[in-house]
């Protein structure tokens, strides 16, 4: 599977909610981010969480998001940063 | 975390894994939890199938016990004192880890480098992930309800409650670790180090500075 | 909303202070932890990581708080394992008897 998304992409978080296991953590869903890292190919954890070892290997990467963006009342500085680990199916592009 | 006061020191899991020896009179007012007495069914349950031996669950347990943070302030000092080295450690933790005999385990860990302007943190909010190949297994506090949630939110304030406090001008950074890499923070070296061995250095680096939730002294912590 | 933020998913939640806490593993959790790194090797190939994970979330939230770290894996991992055939719940059950009776554990 060829990686959708290069560095420097504008990317965000699916708002989605599915009630089994994933790694997407909720508080970043329909957050908008940066990717900053093509951390590879992987197993998808939603197929290995269940037993299924042999699925397809899907693209990894590391997304940057600003602090202000992420929490409506950061206490911090403007320029703190969070970066995510995020599968490629839990992103979309963002129309700059 | 735990509840579980008592002293283990029967357990002698070192010698005996499987506890065949007869329980200790002294130990009767102090019965097993059921999740241990689950923990030594299904261990004897694994062997007795031939699933795992006796031997391997002793030098898996073994193994664990080599890991400590030592080895995370080895990686740190040579980066402090080889320029060359700490880029290698940057772009490719795992082969850096190799050529100090260094075998950093399966799953990649991105090391994360502070500077005069960033300061790194790491959690994981979804359950412990943790660079163990490092640094060993995590502290309590690390897999606390507080810290998976707080950290990643108000990392000053956590910081702040680690005794570390920083100015405004540095940016946090904060690596939540969901997926497929681990992270492991390099603290700048502190100043007024220049005549320290590399010895000397490694111990000045403590666990929690390679969390991101202290930075190092200039006074050895051990 | 609160189904839709599953329960150990709880970055950003408010809390109190962290507590700076720590202390010496156990052997039993020692134990615990090297059966589960033994099952997910390549040799056996039995339990991925992501499996404890999703195991452990679906202790439900009560457990969840109840259990400490390592309660949590083993309950898991005994999930697991009884899920996939690999020992049985008659098994476990006589097992965990007779080791409580080695142990001179006094009947619940």
């Amino acid at each position: 599977m060829t990686a959708r998304y290069k560095v420097g992409d504008a990317v965000r978080v699916r708002q989605a909610y599915p009630p089994g296991h994933c790694r997407t953590p909720y508080y970043c869903r329909g957050k908008s981010g940066v990717v900053v890292r093509h951390c590879g190919e992987f197993r998808n954890p939603e197929d290995l969480a269940y037993g299924t070892y042999d699925g397809p290997e899907v693209p990894m990467y590391r997304v940057q998001f600003k602090q202000t963006d992420m929490w409506a009342d950061y206490s911090g500085a403007a320029q703190d940063k969070v970066e995510i680990e995020i599968f490629e199916h839990w992103l979309v592009p963002t129309s700059s | 975390m735990s509840d579980h006061h008592h002293d283990h020191s029967h357990d002698g899991y070192d010698v005996d894994p499987l506890h065949h020896h007869p329980p200790q009179p002294d130990l009767e007012d102090t019965p097993l939890t059921h999740h241990q007495v689950m923990q030594m069914a299904v261990a004897e349950l694994l062997i007795e199938k031939e699933i795992i031996s006796a031997d391997e669950l002793r030098r898996q347990i073994d193994f664990m016990d080599t890991i400590t943070p030592a080895r995370g302030a080895r990686l740190v000092a040579r980066a402090w004192v080889d320029e060359g080295f700490k880029s290698r450690l940057i772009a490719n933790s795992k082969a850096a880890g190799a050529e100090l005999d260094m075998d950093i385990g399966p799953i990649p860990i991105l090391v994360m480098e502070n500077t005069p302007k960033t300061h790194n943190l790491i959690v994981c909010t979804l359950c412990s992930c943790y660079p163990r190949f490092l640094l060993g297994i995590p502290p309590d506090w690390y897999k606390s309800r507080s810290y998976r949630r707080r950290a990643i939110s108000e990392p000053r304030k956590v910081l702040a409650e680690f005794g570390t406090d920083l100015s405004d001008n540095v940016g946090i950074k904060v690596h939540d670790s969901t997926a497929d890499m681990r992270y492991m923070v390099l603290p700048m070296r502190p100043e007024g180090t220049d005549g320290m061995s590399e010895g000397e250095l490694a111990n000045l680096v403590t666990r929690d500075c390679m969390v991101g939730v202290s930075v190092p002294g200039t006074t050895s912590a051990s | 909303m609160t189904d839709r933020r599953r329960h150990h998913d709880m970055g950003g939640l408010e809390d109190g202070p962290v507590k700076v806490s720590e202390h010496n593993s156990e052997p039993w959790e020692k134990r615990v932890d090297a059966v589960r790194s033994l099952l997910s090797d390549e040799k056996r190939n039995l339990l991925s990581v992501d499996e404890l994970r999703r195991a452990i979330e679906d202790l439900g939230a009560d457990a969840y708080d109840r259990y400490n770290y390592y309660e949590r894996w083993m309950a898991a991992m005994a999930n697991i394992l009884l899920q996939k055939n690999v020992i049985s719940v008659d098994e476990l059950g006589r097992k965990m008897a007779e080791v409580e009776a080695r142990q001179g554990n006094k009947p619940i």
